[in-house]
């Protein structure tokens, strides 16, 4: 068990957005956590990496209470992919894939043969070589989200924390980032994800949490919890169901 | 970034350097060509007679010599300064002026000749005023949430600095006329003239130490870039390291004001045109900055000495140089920084 909350109440100083969660993120295994619009997802997750402090209860990360552990020891152990953004400067997507080495050295240290070794297998890992001394500014929505994935791969974590990582690309790049994350978990990592696709959730999550106002609906095997009747319970609008398993889909119903 | 030597660019700004520092010493109502400047640096080097006019030395090693070598440094700290303040507010528009850190050294510095100061209580004084603006500005600016927080910071170190104005009208209209006053307003206007050669060690230390730690930084700087919890996520403590680069920039940047006045503008032009040369990642753009910052003052100041038949005031003549520049940069922002 790489992390894990227990009787977790979160949100911001003064604010409380949920509480009573109980998570526990495994090697080789893929959380999505599904829920509508502030339901609380991005401060749960917020939380869970340490940028917030718990409310309540208590967040271990490899057994330690994550508030004490230093952010250099954090980082680690935990890659985080933010929402696709454009950043201020123009990087090349070799230097930011390379920030992802910024834990393994020193403040007053430069990166090392090794960091611009493992980050550029983390480059060509996404088939981004080609890309590598583009700016990050000019390349498409899907480049960038693979970025940022790469950048938290040279973090060399054992858990990556992805947000929304398929909000904001195409048809084509959904399907290519989702293979990402699959492969991430085969690789024996632990991999948390948001996600406002329930399609998304029961493709590559291996277990799926649903969050509604702050609590926890429902935890379990994707297949058990990704269910019309659930989905309807959680968004509070009405599912259709497409197809049976394994090519079960779901899709909001307009009638 | 494009298919470039990674040397070219600091290569090109130490080139410029050198050129500048010739076209300094040809200059002016003494010339010294370049042969001969080499010629008595050599000899003092190797304390030897160089075998040149007495009058030649006196202009290199005592009167311009000085003045060149702080043109240098000031313009290094202020390019140097605005660089780390671009990164950390995230801003390619901010620098020194626009956060405040000027205009809090220069009420700093006006409050020291006030009370007739030595030249480190100036200095201390002005330091001091810097770290405050800058502080009150970054307090202000990120506690106004909402909106564009790139224009908020912008906004915030123009109603900043427009307070300390008033602070530094307050000082001069209390300043005796005949003595205090014209020294300051000489002194606000921004000018290299003054400087001795003992000033170069006060300005030698501060500078040093500031840049030597935002180039231990630079590394770190291109993460502070990104947004605050992505840099967290990354492992940066994003406090101290922030505390650290203020500091080290705001020491640089008052120990300049302290020497040299209120010279503007060379901390957003010059990281621009780094970044131009170089690209935006740290660890080449910071070095690139602080050699064509010294390069760029140095060059102005020549033209500040050398125009007209009194003396161009330094802080005139980079206003002028900046201005446009800044507006140029405006019409541009819907671009991306490269």
């Amino acid at each position: 068990m790489i992390l894990q909350a227990r009787q977790l109440a979160f949100g911001y100083p003064g604010r409380e957005v949920g509480r009573d969660v109980d998570l526990a993120l495994t090697p080789g295994r893929a959380l999505a956590l599904l829920g509508p619009n502030g339901g609380g997802k991005t401060t749960l997750l917020k939380t869970l990496l340490g940028l917030l402090p718990p409310l309540g209860g208590e967040v271990l990360l490899d057994g330690r209470p994550l508030g004490s552990t230093p952010v250099r020891d954090r980082a680690r152990l935990i890659g985080y992919v933010p929402q696709v953004h454009l950043g201020t400067f123009a990087f090349s997507v070799a230097d930011v894939v390379l920030m992802g080495r910024t834990a393994h050295h020193g403040p007053f240290t430069q990166p090392s043969a090794r960091d611009r070794e493992v980050a550029a297998g983390a480059i060509d890992r996404f088939g981004l070589t080609g890309l590598a001394e583009r700016p990050y500014t000019m390349i498409s929505g899907g480049e960038r989200q693979l970025v940022l994935i790469a950048r938290a791969l040279a973090q060399e974590p054992r858990l990556v924390v992805l947000d929304e990582p398929t909000a904001s690309l195409d048809f084509g790049n959904q399907g290519r980032v989702l293979g990402e994350i699959r492969s991430l978990t085969r690789a024996g990592l632990a991999v948390l994800f948001t996600t406002h696709d329930p399609n998304h959730a029961l493709r590559v999550a291996d277990e799926v949490a649903t969050l509604r106002a702050g609590r926890l609906l429902a935890h379990g095997p994707a297949a058990e919890v990704v269910t019309r009747a659930h989905l309807e319970n959680l968004y509070d609008a009405p599912v259709r169901e497409v197809g049976s398993a394994p090519n079960l889909a779901f899709v909001p119903d307009h009638s | 970034m494009k298919h470039r030597s990674p040397l070219l660019g600091p290569a090109l700004a130490l080139a410029l350097l050198l050129a500048g520092i010739a076209l300094a010493f040809s200059l002016g109502r003494y010339p010294v060509p370049p042969g001969d400047l080499l010629r008595i640096l050599v000899a003092r080097l190797t304390n030897t007679p160089s075998g040149l006019p007495a009058a030649s030395e006196a202009v290199v090693l005592q009167i311009r010599g000085p003045r060149v070598l702080a043109a240098i440094l000031i313009g290094s700290a202020l390019a140097s300064a605005g660089t780390a303040f671009q990164g950390l507010f995230r801003n390619p528009l901010v620098s020194p002026d626009i956060l405040g850190a000027s205009s809090g050294a220069a009420l700093g510095a006006v409050i020291g000749i006030f009370f007739s100061l030595p030249i480190l209580g100036i200095e201390l004084l002005s330091f001091a005023g810097g770290l405050l603006a800058v502080g009150l500005v970054y307090v202000i600016g990120s506690g106004l949430r909402g909106g564009d927080t790139v224009l908020t910071m912008v906004l915030t170190g123009v109603v900043v600095g427009a307070l300390l104005g008033a602070g530094i009208g307050l000082i001069k209209y209390l300043a005796d006329p005949y003595n205090q006053l014209p020294a300051m307003t000489f002194w606000l206007l921004g000018s290299l003239a003054g400087i001795a050669p003992a000033d170069i060690l006060t300005l030698l230390v501060p500078i040093l130490g500031g840049t030597a730690v935002l180039l231990l930084l630079r590394w770190r700087m291109n993460v502070m870039s990104l947004p605050e919890e992505e840099a967290r996520a990354l492992g940066v403590a994003t406090g101290p390291l922030r505390a650290a680069i203020v500091a080290a920039a705001t020491l640089v940047t008052s120990a300049s004001v302290a020497a040299s006045g209120v010279v503007g503008w060379v901390g957003l032009v010059v990281p621009h045109l780094a970044r131009f040369l170089v690209g935006p990642s740290f660890p080449r753009l910071l070095p690139t900055a602080a050699i064509l910052g010294g390069a760029y003052l140095l060059l102005i100041d020549t033209v500040a000495r050398t125009a007209a038949s009194v003396e161009i005031p330094l802080g005139i003549l980079t206003a002028v140089i900046g201005t446009p520049f800044f507006i140029a940069l405006l019409a541009r922002m819907r671009g991306g920084w490269s």
